[in-house]
Formats: structure tokens, sequence, C-alpha cells
């Protein structure tokens, strides 16, 4: 009875959040699923019929009259996967040193330090990609620098490779990388550190054995936060990455904006939304397994 | 004696964020015998903790040496000096279970997993916690975390353990209990303890030697009953225990006795040996040292604390002065109000030089 009444409370306490939830997650994503599941209108939109052909253009079983199978699809899929892994890789190794540093430094200038991490989160993402294809381009700064300091001779060839869309991928998510880090360091309990080397591990030993596992939450964090956004990223390949850096999110965009075919730019959607699920599924539960009783 | 640990000379000094310098060590000596538990008592800020972590290596030193059994330990870092310390907050690591905390150190030294579980089977076993290896340091007791503590810390068997104020979370029961613990662990151990307190209870319940610190120096070594008994200076007279400090006058020496009296009047015999009239000392009574009898110092009683056996009185000098502090013994009557007089033992009187 009581019982009853209180998941009555409850459900009315939640109403809020489910309805926020379900108008601005829920519902789109169905509608996408949906989408994905219906044929191509002539002029772009839908028509509403079944047709799993969408599917089918990206898996290998396409009818052969409509839609061809191509395998590009699936390469360019791998190729957003790794380039979001890498991304997730160049990050951790570029802010885990970062974040001891930041974390020993004085109040004052640890403050200062955090501010400058969220002052890109001020200015238009676009305007700081384009100073990068300043930057990279054959007469930009970096060329004319090395160039000047008699390094190379020739311009490199950054922009428009694989190499700058990294480049531009870590750059624009390092801050979501460095922030769970550092709470993760900051948090670490310096006395079991201490406690470590008083019983006579060396510092090798005690970074694997205290210092890795005690941060591995701050570390899984800033993966997932970094890697989601960008298996799906298209504004960093659409400025910098040329045809050899195009990823999945270009394609999306191009179905949904000029090749006007939604129902196939949905079914990539729901393609790279199940890829990251499982990605994630799989390294949640294995953090799980390895930090099992942690705090 | 044999010491185990010699410092010599120890210096340590910190800048405050406001600037200032202060000697948390200021010249240090002392020496711990192989099987002595010696403890470090003193207020909060002598430098304690200094002391034990320049012994750990996890504070450097502006000066001086620190050996252990002749080997100079000065310049090593932590990881390779052969002692273990027992952390105020445990330290436990939160993500491996009991039996792997303990068996910590045998685990980075590489000894063989049969052997290591064995060793952390006995190191268990002595701290009362067998069978619990497979728990979490999360799911045991602030009293069980502490055994856990102490097992990680003698499992590799060290010469010399540290300890800073590793009680200080428990509740009082539970303190006085461990106390008497600890001190049954390292005789068993037959190794060198070196216990930081700021608890003078403490420090007297459980040490073969106490030293008495204040601002980065060390005021006075000695057992706990000479610290007691015979404090140096009215620092350690006053941090040791209750204490009466009486400056007063040598009036004149009859026989073995000397009569002495204090400004505004009140009188006290003391051995007459060394005394001369018309010097300046004080004199120290401890409150057990006074009995309510016919005669003596006549005051009257301001008031009265029972405590379990004890009656604890503050009796106002009939002459004036502040009050003295006597602790009678349960049965004796004593209101507040009651006039009395306070007799003492000449021989239980502790002189000290000057006013
Ligand atoms: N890392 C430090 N930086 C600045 N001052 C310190 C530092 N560590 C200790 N001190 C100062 O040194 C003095 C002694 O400290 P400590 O050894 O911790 O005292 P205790 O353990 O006896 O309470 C204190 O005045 C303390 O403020
Ligand atoms: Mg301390």
């Amino acid at each position: 009875m009581a019982i009853r009444r209180q998941s009555a409370i409850l459900g009315l306490l939640l109403a809020p959040a489910t309805l926020f939830l379900g108008v601005f997650f829920l519902l789109p994503l169905l509608i996408i699923a949906l989408f994905s599941f219906l044929t191509p209108g002539l002029y772009g939109g839908v028509e509403w019929s079944f047709y799993h052909w969408n599917y089918g253009r990206i898996f290998g079983w396409a009818d052969g009259i409509m839609e061809v199978f191509e395998p590009v699809y699936l390469r360019i899929l791998w190729r957003s996967l790794s380039f979001a892994a890498l991304t997730v890789l160049v990050t951790l190794l570029l802010c885990y040193p970062v974040a001891f540093w930041v974390s020993r430094l004085p109040e004052r200038s640890r403050l200062f330090f955090l501010f400058l991490i969220t002052l890109p989160f001020f200015s238009s993402l676009i305007v700081r990609l384009y100073a990068w294809l300043l930057i990279l381009k054959p007469t930009g700064f970096l060329n004319s620098a090395l160039m000047g300091l008699g390094l190379i001779a020739q311009p490199l060839e950054i922009l428009y490779t694989p190499t700058a869309v990294v480049l531009g991928m870590v750059y624009v998510m390092v801050p979501f990388m460095f922030l769970p880090l550092y709470a993760a360091v900051d948090n670490l309990d310096r006395a079991q550190v201490e406690a470590s080397m008083d019983l006579g591990a060396n510092r090798v030993q005690t970074f694997l054995k205290v210092v890795l596992p005690q941060t591995l939450p701050g570390i899984m964090g800033g993966a997932v936060i970094v890697f989601i956004p960008s298996v799906g990223n298209f504004i960093v390949p659409d400025i910098l990455g040329g045809a050899k850096g195009l990823m999945i999110g270009n394609l999306v965009e191009q179905q949904f904006l000029s090749a006007r075919n939604w129902p196939f730019g949905s079914a990539l959607s729901m393609v790279i939304m199940s890829v990251v699920l499982t990605v994630l599924l799989v390294a949640v539960t294995r953090a799980r397994k390895t930090g099992a009783g942690h705090a | 004696m044999d010491s185990l640990l010699e410092i010599r000379g120890a210096r340590r000094e910190f800048v405050t964020p406001e600037g200032d310098r202060i000697a948390a060590l200021d010249g240090v000596d002392l020496d711990v015998g192989a099987k002595e538990f010696v403890t470090l008592l003193g207020p909060s800020g002598c430098g304690k903790t200094t002391l034990l972590r320049a012994i750990s290596g996890f504070e450097a030193l502006d000066g001086g040496t620190i050996r252990l059994g002749g080997a100079d330990l000065t310049a090593l870092p932590p990881f390779r000096r052969p002692l273990n310390t027992v952390f105020q907050s445990y330290a436990l690591f939160g993500h491996m279970t009991v039996a792997r905390n303990v068996g910590y150190a045998l685990e980075v030294a590489g000894v063989p997993k049969r052997r290591r579980e064995a060793e952390v089977a006995e190191a268990l076993d002595k701290v009362g916690l067998s069978g619990m290896g497979a728990r979490r340091p999360g799911q045991l007791s602030g009293g069980q975390r502490q055994r856990v503590a102490l097992a990680r810390a003698i499992v590799a068997k060290p010469r010399l353990l540290l300890l800073d104020e590793p009680l200080s979370a428990l509740d009082r029961n539970l303190r006085q209990q461990m106390q008497i613990e600890l001190k049954t662990l390292q005789d068993r151990l037959g190794i060198a303890f070196v216990f930081v307190t700021h608890d003078q209870e403490e420090a007297l319940t459980m040490s073969d030697r106490i030293v008495v610190m204040r601002a980065g120096r060390i005021e006075q070594i000695g057992a706990p009953r000479d610290i007691y008994r015979r404090p140096r200076n009215r620092f350690v007279a006053e941090f040791i225990g209750e204490t009466n400090l009486f400056p007063v006058t040598v009036d004149r020496v009859e026989g073995p006795t000397a009569l002495a009296r204090t400004a505004e009047g009140v009188e006290l015999l003391l051995p007459a040996a060394g005394r001369k009239p018309g010097e300046a000392i004080t004199a120290i009574l401890r409150p057990t040292d006074f009995t309510l009898a016919d005669k003596g110092i006549p005051g009257t009683v301001r008031s009265a604390v029972y405590l379990g056996s004890d009656l604890h009185l503050f009796v106002a000098p009939a002459a004036g002065g502040p009050e003295i502090r006597v602790t009678a013994r349960d049965g004796q009557a004593a209101e507040t109000g009651a006039a009395v007089h306070l007799a003492h033992d000449p021989a239980r009187v502790h002189v000290l030089e000057g006013g």
C-alpha cells in the first residue's frame, strides 16, 4: 500500500525528466530508426514503405538494381573508428602527465590553468579550425617556421591528410579528456602512493600497481567522452580532411544535406550508434571487472 | 647501548605561505635501541611528523644524518629504506583485497606466490585478522583497517616500524585496547617502534622511552617515570600529566628538609640536599602527591569532580595564589566549600632550578 503510493509519487517526481529525455533524445532516435527502414523519396524525404536495402548497401546484400553494395562505407566506418581510437590515445598520452603536473601547482596557477583549458569553449569551433587551416597549409605558419629554421626544404603536406584530421580532433578533444583525468588525478590518495613506496615499490611499480588503477575511472571517463563524438565528427574532416580524411559523419551529413537520401543517412547513423554502443559496453564491463570493489 | 637508529643534527626548515621560515626540526639527536618502543610526544606542529617522515625518507633533511644499523640512510629514497610505516590515515589500497594489501611488500620484492601467501596468513594471524584476507578494505571497521595497516607494515619483517598517530581515529575503548595490543606485538616481534602521538597518556602507557618535543627541538628524553617524576623544565612538567607548579623562595634548611614559601605565603617542605636559603626555585607536585590531612597547607575546596575511583579537587590556598589540583582517594569526603589541609611528603617534591 505504502509502497504503491511511494512509487506513484516517484513516478510523478520523475515525470519531467522522463518527458525531457523522451522529447529530446528518445523521439529523434525513434524517428531515425524508423526512417532507416523506409524507401528514399525521389526528391528527398521518405516514402512510407518498408525497405531494407539501406542496410544492404552498407553490409553487402543490396538488391543490385536500385542499390549497390559499396564496401567503401565499411571502410570509412573502420577509418572513423580508428581515427577516434587514435584521438583517444593521443589525448590520453598528452593529458595524463599534464594532469599530474597541474594537480601539483599552487592553487592560483592551478585555477588559471583550468581556466585556460576551458577557454576554447568560449569561441566558435569553426573559427578555431580555420585557424588550424592557416597554420597547416603549405604556405602556412608551421611550414614557414620549419623552412625558416632550415629543418625542411619542401613544405610538409599535412593539410587534407588523415594526419590533419587526427591533429584537429586531438585539438578539439583535449579539454574533454583533460577534465575527467584531472578530477581523477586530483582525487588520488597521496598517502597510498607513499604507502606503496614505503613498502618497497619503486616509482614504476607504484605507478602500475597504485596510481594507474586509482585513476582508471578518470581514464575510462575521458576515453568514452572523447571517443563518442570523435567517431561521428564531421566538422574537423570537413575543414581539414580532404578526400582521404573523409569520415562516417561526413557521409551522414552528405546523405541528409546534398544527396537527400534520408533513409540511407539514417541507416548509417544507426550503424554508427550500434558500433559505438557495443564498444562502450565492452569497455565498461571490462573496467568493472578490473576495478571491481573499487571505492 | 647498541642503537639501531641514530639521528644526528637533523634539521629541516619550511617556508610558510606567508613567507616565514619555520624550523620544523632544529637540530635533533636521537638514538633508538634495537628492541625499544620510543614515543615522540609533543603538541601539534612541534615536528613529530616531520621527524618520522625524515626517517622514512619522504622528507629530505636540510642537514644531519640518519643511520639504521650502521648504514647511512640519509640519501636513500623511501623504497630503499629497510623500515616500514603505519600511516595515520592507514592508506590501505582500496582496489586490492586485504590479503593483497598485506602481501604488497612481498609482491613488489618478487617473493613467490606460495611463500607470500604463507607469510600473509602469518601476519594476519599476528594482528588477529585470520581469514579476512578476501575482504576489501572498504568492508572493514576502523579497528580492522588499523590492523590491516599494521599487518601490511610488518609482513616484510622490518627492524624498525614507524607509526604516526595510528590510534587517533579510534574511539576511546578501542584505542586503549590497541595500545596494549601494540605493545604486546612489539615485544613479540622484537623490533623497534617509533610511535608518534600528542596524547601524553598514550605515551606513558606504551613507551620504553618518551621523547618530548617542542618547536623542532627535543626537550627531554627519558623513561615515562622519569619524564613524569623528574621533568627537566616547566614545559615538560606541564605537558605530561597534571601538575602544580610553585615558584618559591627557600626560607630555611632544617636537617633533611627545607622550608620554602611562595610570594603569597604558601609553605612547602622539600628535600634539603643542595638547597640554600634565599634561593629561588620552582617546586613541582603532582595532584596525587597531596593528601587531605589535619595539618598542612590550609585552603578551601573550590570544586570537586568525581571521576570513577578518584576525586579531583581544586583547592584555593588560604594564603592566596593559584588553585592547587589534588587527587583524593574515593571515600575521603570533601565537598565544595569545605575547609581542608593539604599534606605532602617532602621527598615527592621535584625541584626545577630557577624561578
Ligand atoms: N610541507 C610543509 N610545508 C610547510 N610547512 C610545513 C610542512 N610540513 C610541516 N610544516 C610545518 O612544520 C611544523 C611541524 O609540522 P609537523 O611535523 O607536521 O608537526 P606535528 O606532526 O608535530 O604536528 C609545523 O609548523 C608545520 O606547519
Ligand atoms: Mg603530525
